[in-house]
């Protein structure tokens, strides 16, 4: 009888198993998002507010920290009592954030309110994907006014509005770029650092490459790696990455190509590749680089941490005296250019539109805190008034050696023209730059790296057609 | 006659009866799980299916276009790719395989601190694929220290940049397999040269067989099938190689697409959600998995039958 009993009891759990097993895992395949998204919430769980149809947790998508850090600096403390922030970060290498974004705004509908995505970051590499879609409103909806928006430099608004001039997306900050050097390779190689010497001699292309072989001779490098300098020819080409539905590559690309090939057998580069830990090392106390093209927001955000000879994850600060901060100045150098750029905006179905619209009033058009975030930050912000103000004031960025770039930043800015840019941008700069890689390194010839390129496309955007 | 044959055969059946009724979850797991998918696979292969940028392109079906397309592209070289990766990693991996296994196992050598070893061995299985790649492409990058101890060393004179030459990276690849899995066929191995009559060892030394005259001609043919089994998991494995190629080149699978295998092609397609291709190349890399396994299989069993073996 016992046996009959202990028989029967190990049948029911093995099929108890069975079904357990599959309800737990259909149940995950509903809930589960594609991707790695890692959610950071910053305080106690969610409170779900009584019987009310707004939920209590901001959802923002990012893919870095550097907006986190605007939001706690400037305006955490503003957040109403009984809501909470939820930032859902992930990198954006290969496409993942845009995946796990996608599959969460596609699925906005069917969200709980604390699961709806309220707010989320584009660059301005795939904007118009996202601009002229339906997961986008338009800013009035939330209440953000021509009047608001009305000191941010023009260029910032066209980008974010879709056919009908709806305006979807708001950014705080501008990006013209510039060229950062070393003060103390300047005055080793050139004899001055003066930015205004320094810039005649890269003030064209011809003379930048007269100063590279300067550099070499000396034992220096002018630009770090391959990707360094592509950004400034990619935004000055004369029509877009693609027409229709075809991929077609600019000859001011072209030259890019040419250059970066000619410098890396010249040895007037390292070989690193943007963003790597060498290409890092490039900006700190040992580096051997001149200088790297930059804008304002990596000067910031990248170099200002990489200059430090002891991390601000060890206890250091950025401060002179600390590795090699304070040792770069900025002048405009060959070409102007503008780089990237991080635009916000209101999910489709957010249902905390308030807090949204107050948010983005704070950070992208409030003359108070925007002038805060170029103090403290050295970020170039969204609004003219601001930056003309600081730019005839006595601001001093300390890492670069006390000099006021900003009229510099200024007079980019106003030129910057972005109209030439596709909603398949950030694809094909990533799946050109790592093609060309290899025929740069020599390892295969251009016409075998053209072909990777367009293999990868075909990959990455089935509807595209190639030459 | 009939009767005693129904009474027998119905005695048995009670019994078997319960066998089969207990076989019943796993084979429902794997026809729900593993089945309906593979058949759903091939269904969705033969339509066009893709995401451009937020609009959801198809499902139109199309037929064999995407097989013609997948064909037309560079399969042969993402599976020259697969295979070359697996051999370097797989050839060091069953050498020394079988090199510790004997000795492991040998009775007379009586290795001292061999549960130690083996511990030791299998720890490179314990660690995730993504992590250890991650610290080889530290270790190995430009300026890192596998570069900076060779010419401190003197080998070289300046950094030897691994990650952008063909080889390289392959021979990174490899070396990673094999330090991962070198450890479990190992264990394996032992425990099939263990299983071994001990008597029939002593037999041939006591008539004068050398050490490797013993292992060709006694250990190898009994060992046989685990070693098939062996074989045919490390090529399904191998053929599906991807978390250590992925991470190591950053899914971009340079120098010249040389470490692109085919589940980073499939993951490729995979970017903007394009279910026709990558079910169309997911079918294809199966009917060549059950091909490779059942070419390994017949010429194995084949020449072990025919040796007059069970």
């Amino acid at each position: 009888m016992r046996k009959k009993v202990v028989s029967g009891l190990l049948c029911a759990a093995m099929a108890a198993s069975l079904i357990g097993g599959c309800s737990s895992k259909s149940a995950q395949n509903t809930q589960s998002q594609s991707g790695t998204p890692e959610a950071t919430s910053k305080e106690a769980a969610a409170e779900k507010g009584a019987g009310s149809t707004e939920g209590k947790v901001v959802n923002i998508y990012v893919w870095n920290d550097e907006f986190k850090a605007r939001y706690e600096d400037y305006y955490a403390s503003k957040l109403p009592a009984g809501y909470t922030v939820n930032f859902i970060t992930t990198p954006s290498e290969n496409n993942a954030y845009q995946n796990a974004l996608d599959e969460a705004l596609l699925n906005q509908a069917n969200a709980k309110a604390d699961d709806k995505v309220d707010m989320f970051l584009v660059e301005a590499d795939y904007i118009l994907k996202y601009v002229n879609s339906d997961s986008t409103i338009d800013l009035k909806d939330i209440g953000i006014t021509d009047q608001d928006m009305s000191k941010q430099y023009n260029y910032t608004k066209e980008i974010a509005q879709d056919g009908s001039g709806a305006q979807k997306g708001i950014s705080w900050q501008g990006c013209p770029g510039l060229y950062i050097y070393r003060r103390s390779i300047a005055k080793a190689v050139l004899g001055t650092d003066d930015p205004a010497e320094v810039q005649k001699a890269i003030n064209d292309w011809d003379s930048f490459d007269k100063t590279a072989e300067k550099m070499k001779e000396k034992g220096y490098y002018m630009v770090s790696g391959f990707d360094d300098s592509y950004r400034t020819f990619s935004n000055n080409v004369s029509a877009p990455w693609v027409d229709g539905n075809k991929v077609v590559i600019d000859p001011n690309i072209e030259k890019w190509v040419e250059q970066t090939k000619d410098y890396t057998d010249k040895g007037y580069n390292q070989k690193t590749i943007l963003w790597a830990a060498e290409w890092a090392a490039g900006q700190g106390p040992e580096g051997k680089v001149f200088g790297y093209f930059m804008p304002a927001w990596g000067v910031d955000f990248v170099m200002a941490g990489n200059s430090l000879e002891k991390a601000e994850a060890d206890g250091g600060k950025q401060e002179v005296g600390n590795g090699c901060y304070g040792d770069w100045a900025a002048t405009i150098g060959p070409e102007s250019y503008n780089w990237g750029g991080t635009w916000i905006c209101a999910a489709n179905g957010t249902d905390n539109g308030d807090i949204v619209a107050d948010i983005m009033r704070t950070i992208c058009c409030d003359d108070a805190t925007m002038k805060k975030i170029v103090e403290e930050k050295n970020d170039f912000v969204n609004n003219k008034t601001v930056m003309e103000e600081l730019a005839k004031s006595d601001y001093k960025s300390q890492f670069l050696g006390g000099q006021n770039p900003l009229q510099m930043y200024c007079d980019a800015a106003a030129k910057i023209d972005m109209s030439k840019i596709s909603p398949y941008d950030q694809g094909l700069n990533e799946e050109f730059q790592t093609a060309m890689h290899d025929y740069f390194n020599g390892t295969v010839d251009k016409d075998t790296a053209m072909k990777n390129f367009y293999t990868a496309i075909s990959e990455k955007y089935p509807d595209l057609k190639i030459e | 006659m009939v009767k005693e044959k129904k009474a027998k055969t119905r005695k048995k059946i009670s019994y078997a009866k319960w066998g089969y009724i207990f076989l019943i979850p796993f084979f429902a797991t794997y026809f729900i799980f593993s089945f309906i998918p593979l058949v759903n696979t091939f269904y969705n292969s033969l339509f066009e299916n893709y995401r451009s940028g937020l609009t959801q392109i198809g499902p139109n079906f199309v037929g064999l276009q995407n097989y013609i397309s997948i064909f037309q592209s560079d399969l042969l070289k993402y599976l020259g790719n697969t295979m070359i990766l697996w051999i370097i990693g797989f050839i060091p991996q069953i050498i020394i395989s079988l090199i510790l296994a004997v000795w492991f196992a040998d009775f007379r050598l009586r290795l001292k601190g061999s549960t130690f070893f083996k511990t030791i061995i299998y720890m490179p299985n314990v660690i995730m694929a993504a992590s250890f790649a991650m610290l080889f492409f530290a270790l190995f990058s430009d300026d890192g220290p596998m570069n900076n101890l060779l010419i401190n060393l003197g080998i070289l004179n300046s950094p030897f940049r691994f990650l952008a030459t063909v080889w390289g990276t392959r021979g990174l690849i490899g070396l990673m397999n094999f330090m991962m899995w070198f450890g479990n066929t190992t264990i394996l191995l032992m425990a099939a040269i263990l299983g071994v009559d001990s008597s029939l060892f002593e037999a041939a030394s006591i008539d004068g067989a050398k050490s490797l005259q013993i292992f060709t001609k006694i250990t190898m043919p009994t060992i046989k099938p685990i070693f098939i089994y062996v074989l045919i998991t490390s090529l399904i494995g191998g053929l599906q190689m991807f978390d250590v190629p992925q991470v190591l080149t950053n899914a971009k699978g340079s120098p010249d697409r040389t470490s692109t295998t085919l589940i980073m092609f499939l993951n490729n397609h995979l970017y903007s959600k394009n279910y026709g291709m990558a079910g169309a190349l997911s079918v294809i890399l199966f009917v060549i998995t059950a091909a490779l396994s059942l070419v390994v299989f017949f010429v194995l069993t084949g020449a072990g039958k025919r040796r007059g073996g069970k």
